[in-house]
């Protein structure tokens, strides 16, 4: 039987945890199980529980090999640090993360403050979106010419301009 | 500002004067905060590290509240320099172990510190002295604005602010207070009130955060959560919990006093004598004691004027504190003795314990029996 993890050794360490009912299992080679710590059994379940019940068979679906598009960083080193890569990471785990994030804190949304800047551009996306709706219609209307004056002001707008 | 500065000048929460100085030592908030599209500083390789930092220590440096600032790289600064900032909680243990690509800025008054590339790109926490959380949110949230302005940090519309940990997205805040309770803890009550906290959502931390033990009847209380709540609500929250274990320890001192008071009045004379005659005391000693003579200013057993001395103490008396006014490398032996030195000294000219001041004031609160 093959590692779950690097898939080219044997593996070792056969891992079975019932957590809320529910058998999980994992099989690694000597190397992974080193790496992640499995072989201290209380860190190994402290870390399956920062990622949620279930992570496990992530590891099984292949998931570490998932890669941060923006930091090059694993759902493997998200286990073994439990800390993320970079802020692109919360959009390329999202999934893993969704659950984890509703297990340790109140909500799953932000209500807090909000950053001018960002509020800024939560602005413009409105301000985008009314424009195209507008264009498309002036467009079906046949109306060039408040048609060609909307898609000066998009691309005023995509330039960060104030329009 | 030089290190020497900042060290002469002791921080504004070191001098115990806000609300409730009494029981809440300190009030604290901090931010996480990251920039858009960089890879956290955990996972940052040395040379992005050290762009980031380039961008962000200018535009914390200009900022209005850190004119006259103290700012300095980690690799610029002594392992025991670092040491007497964490001791000082102007910086985190986990920011003392940085080196190169992380700095540290804050201002003369020791209220406001900025870490850069701790376990975010920005750390930046204010903090006051007793039960002032409301304010020092304030001053965080304005440096916050002010600096967003400036620097596009990581934000999702969901999601809040983007941290390195997911257990900080959202405000990325985290409200503490530090709390003096050997009421509770000489009443046995100190666990009751642990698991009450806990069960609300808080986190009940010893003297120097995360996985400290509790010393010198010390104890951090802060959030736990960070996501779905806002920010004057958590710290709302906070401030009511902290004020009902105020009054949990009013209570326990009082309880004490009346059915437990030799108990009390043995603890005190012991920490007064052995203060004023030891020869040599660890740290963790030299806190509880500490802890215990604070408790006999608190009830009138020593003159109120005696209060700064203790409370100074409590900071000189730590490791790299000691290390540091001492000029030359000590071993823990020979730190043990020279804090026994240091304090016997403080104290020479410390009056005895005077129980009848507490039995009067006691009296003196008990309402008068009604007229026959």
């Amino acid at each position: 039987m093959l590692c779950d993890v690097c898939k080219c050794n044997d593996a070792t360490v056969f891992l079975t945890e019932i957590v809320a009912g529910k058998m999980q299992k994992v099989n690694l080679c000597e190397g992974c199980s080193k790496e992640k710590g499995v072989q201290d059994p209380t860190g190994f379940a402290l870390a399956d529980l920062l990622l949620g019940i279930g992570a496990t068979e992530e590891i099984e679906k292949g998931a570490p090999s998932q890669k941060c598009p923006m930091c090059g960083f694993t759902q493997a080193d998200f286990k073994k640090t439990g800390r993320l890569g970079c802020s692109v990471c919360y959009v390329t785990f999202a999934e893993g993360l969704g659950s984890l994030l509703k297990a340790m804190h109140k909500g799953t949304e932000h209500i807090g403050k909000l950053p001018q800047r960002a509020h800024r551009e939560v602005e413009r996306d409105d301000r985008m979106r009314a424009l195209n709706e507008d264009l498309q219609k002036a467009v079906a209307e046949e109306n060039y010419e408040s048609a060609a004056a909307l898609r000066d002001q998009i691309k005023q707008l995509e330039h960060g301009k104030a329009v | 500002m030089k290190f020497a500065n900042l060290m002469a000048t002791g921080g504004e929460w070191l001098r115990g004067e806000g609300p409730h100085h009494q029981i809440v030592i300190s009030s604290r908030v901090r931010l996480a905060r990251n920039l858009k599209q960089r890879a956290f500083p955990g996972w940052a390789k040395k040379t992005e590290r050290t762009a980031i930092l380039e961008l962000i220590k200018p535009r914390v440096e200009e900022l209005p509240e850190m004119q006259d600032s103290f700012s300095e790289l980690l690799q610029d600064l002594s392992a025991l320099e670092k040491q007497v900032l964490v001791e000082r909680h102007l910086i985190s243990r986990e920011h003392a172990a940085k080196s190169v690509g992380s700095a540290v800025i804050m201002n003369r008054r020791q209220t406001l510190s900025i870490m850069v590339n701790e376990e975010d790109h920005l750390r930046m926490q204010s903090i006051r002295s007793g039960l002032q959380l409301k304010s020092a949110f304030k001053l965080v949230d304005k440096v916050d604005s002010t600096l967003e302005a400036k620097l596009d940090f990581a934000y999702d519309g969901r999601l809040g602010y983007l941290t390195a940990c997911p257990t900080n997205v959202g405000t990325g805040m985290r409200a503490s207070a530090m709390l003096h309770l050997p009421g509770l803890v000489l009443s046995e009550m100190i666990n009751q009130v642990i698991q009450a906290v806990n069960k609300i959502g808080l986190a009940v931390r010893g003297l120097y955060g995360e996985g400290t033990e509790a010393m010198g009847n010390l104890f951090q209380i802060s959030n736990q959560t960070t996501l779905g709540e806002k920010e004057d609500e958590i710290v709302n929250r906070l401030s009511k919990v902290i004020e009902t274990i105020i009054e949990k320890e009013h209570d326990a001192r009082q309880m004490l006093i009346q059915k437990k008071s030799n108990t009390l009045w043995d603890q005190i004379g012991r920490a007064y004598g052995v203060l004023t005659f030891a020869h040599a005391m660890t740290s963790k000693e030299a806190l509880n004691l500490l802890s215990i003579m604070k408790l006999g200013v608190d009830l009138g057993a020593f003159p109120e004027d005696r209060r700064l001395p203790i409370d100074e103490l409590f900071i000189d008396t730590q490791p790299a504190h000691l290390q540091k006014s001492s000029q030359q490398k000590l071993n823990a032996e020979e730190r043990d003795h020279l804090r026994a030195q240091i304090i016997r000294e403080r104290l020479r000219v410390f009056p005895k314990p005077d129980i009848t001041k507490v039995a009067k004031e006691l009296e003196s609160e008990t309402p008068e029996p009604p007229n026959q």
